[in-house]
């Protein structure tokens, strides 16, 4: 297939004849790539002032609302007759909670924001759920427990806390957000919440918690990413 | 009805392969990015990685086709959709008369805005690609560029298939990258710089 595009017209090259093609090529490019730099703080100051909109339009917004995140190839499904959350480990009394009783626990509510290591946000999540003190009272822990094992019912997916972490004034096992029970793809029927950590620290679909003498790596962690997730302080970004 | 040739054979090769990889880019973006949809599908390593290896098959298959068709011929038309002349300021900035070339002005703009949203989309998405296995490739607003540019690719597209298909003084371009001709009436009509030979 060649010599067949049909020539351009011939006129000698005219002097006024703008380049403005390559320009606009150019100018594009560089302006997506410096975004890289600005872009995430530019979005969230436009999404702040034309809020009402952007609250409408969230879920299909550029880094606003919720993306859903999974690892394994069908979301665990909840149902309330057979969920049991089990805490086992390093304690004198080991628990099976089921559905009904987790949600006989004393219950918080709160208001946090999300922040996803990829780069987006949801800002003034509310949650509701129960404290992991609250949880772990009866179980009577060891005081060789230094950290926390979140298992998932999306095999492989867990990750680790440590007691110090878990302990933080808003850490929360959520099963409601924004006012209704948790859905399937934000982790039903309970998830972790800790807000100064990025989302994959945040193990949706638990099932079981572990009490163990030290954390280890959990699932994005044997793949590179850090096991002490501070939002604005690793996996790359901050000093 | 006489015809006259618009764009070769290469030309439409280029456009439909880069309709065709746009098309599947989109849909499996579409599931990464709606969380309906990604309940629905599931499966989010394997749409991963397909929506991954479709975008390198895009590179790919785009640059085969200049490679192993008329290089000649894609150069020159990039030449042309580069220039821009008086009539060409005049048309974009809504006075008439101003007569066109084989492409109108915002048919260069068209081209030269898809261009670069191919180099900023396979930019993007190879740093979000490299930054899930080497943090030392994340930018916070990795993400906030690579689904910015679906959204403008999207209305990009949204206008491009209206005037394409829809709109009746402008559909009948939709033959010149089909066929590959258009009449000769309507080139004179629209394009009446142009001179086929």
């Amino acid at each position: 297939m060649s010599n067949e595009t049909p020539p351009s017209p011939r006129r000698s090259p005219e002097e006024h004849d703008l380049r403005i093609g390559r320009a606009v090529f150019l100018a594009a490019v560089a302006g997506g790539v410096s975004s890289l730099l600005w872009g995430k703080a530019a979005w969230d100051r436009v999404s702040g002032v034309v809020s009402p909109v952007a609250e409408t339009l969230a879920p299909v917004l550029p880094s606003s609302g919720w993306r859903i995140y999974s690892v394994a190839d069908h979301l665990p499904t909840f149902d309330p007759e057979t969920w049991r959350l089990q805490v086992t480990g390093l304690v004198s009394n080991p628990l099976t909670l089921n559905y009904q009783e987790l949600r006989a626990l004393p219950r918080v509510e709160q208001v946090s924001t999300f922040h996803c290591v990829t780069g987006w946000t949801v800002q003034n999540v509310r949650w509701a759920g129960v404290r992991i003190a609250d949880l772990l009272a009866p179980t009577e822990p060891s005081a060789r427990a230094h950290a926390l094992h979140f298992v998932s019912a999306e095999h492989p997916y867990h990750d680790y806390l440590t007691m110090r972490q878990a302990s933080l004034h808003d850490v929360l096992l959520a099963y409601e957000m924004d006012g209704k029970p948790l859905s399937r793809g934000h982790g039903a029927p309970l998830r972790l919440v800790i807000p100064d950590m990025y989302g994959y620290k945040n193990v949706k679909w638990l099932e079981r918690i572990e009490l163990l003498p030290q954390a280890e790596d959990g699932y994005w962690e044997t793949l590179g990413y850090d096991r002490d997730a501070w939002i604005g302080r690793s996996n790359g970004y901050g000093a | 009805m006489s015809y006259v040739k618009r764009f070769s054979r290469t030309e439409r090769m280029f456009h439909w392969l880069n309709a065709l990889f746009f098309f599947v880019l989109f849909g499996s973006g579409l599931v990464l990015y709606l969380p309906s949809l990604e309940v629905a599908v599931g499966r989010r390593g394997l749409v991963k990685d397909i929506h991954f290896w479709t975008g390198v098959a895009w590179v790919g298959a785009l640059a085969l086709v200049a490679l192993a068709g008329d290089r000649r011929g894609l150069l020159r038309t990039a030449g042309e959709i580069d220039r821009f002349d008086r009539d060409d300021l005049r048309w974009l900035t809504g006075r008439r008369p101003a007569p066109q070339g084989r492409f109108n002005a915002g048919q260069k703009l068209n081209a030269t805005l898809t261009a670069a949203l191919t180099v900023l989309f396979v930019v993007s998405g190879l740093l979000l690609w490299l930054g899930e296995r080497d943090t030392s490739f994340r930018f916070a607003s990795t993400v906030v560029l690579h689904d910015g540019l679906a959204f403008v690719a999207f209305f990009l597209l949204l206008g491009h298939l209206y005037l394409a298909v829809i709109h009746p003084a402008t559909r009948h371009a939709l033959r010149g990258m089909t066929v590959g001709t258009v009449s000769v009436e309507w080139a004179d009509r629209h394009h009446s710089k142009w001179k086929p030979e």
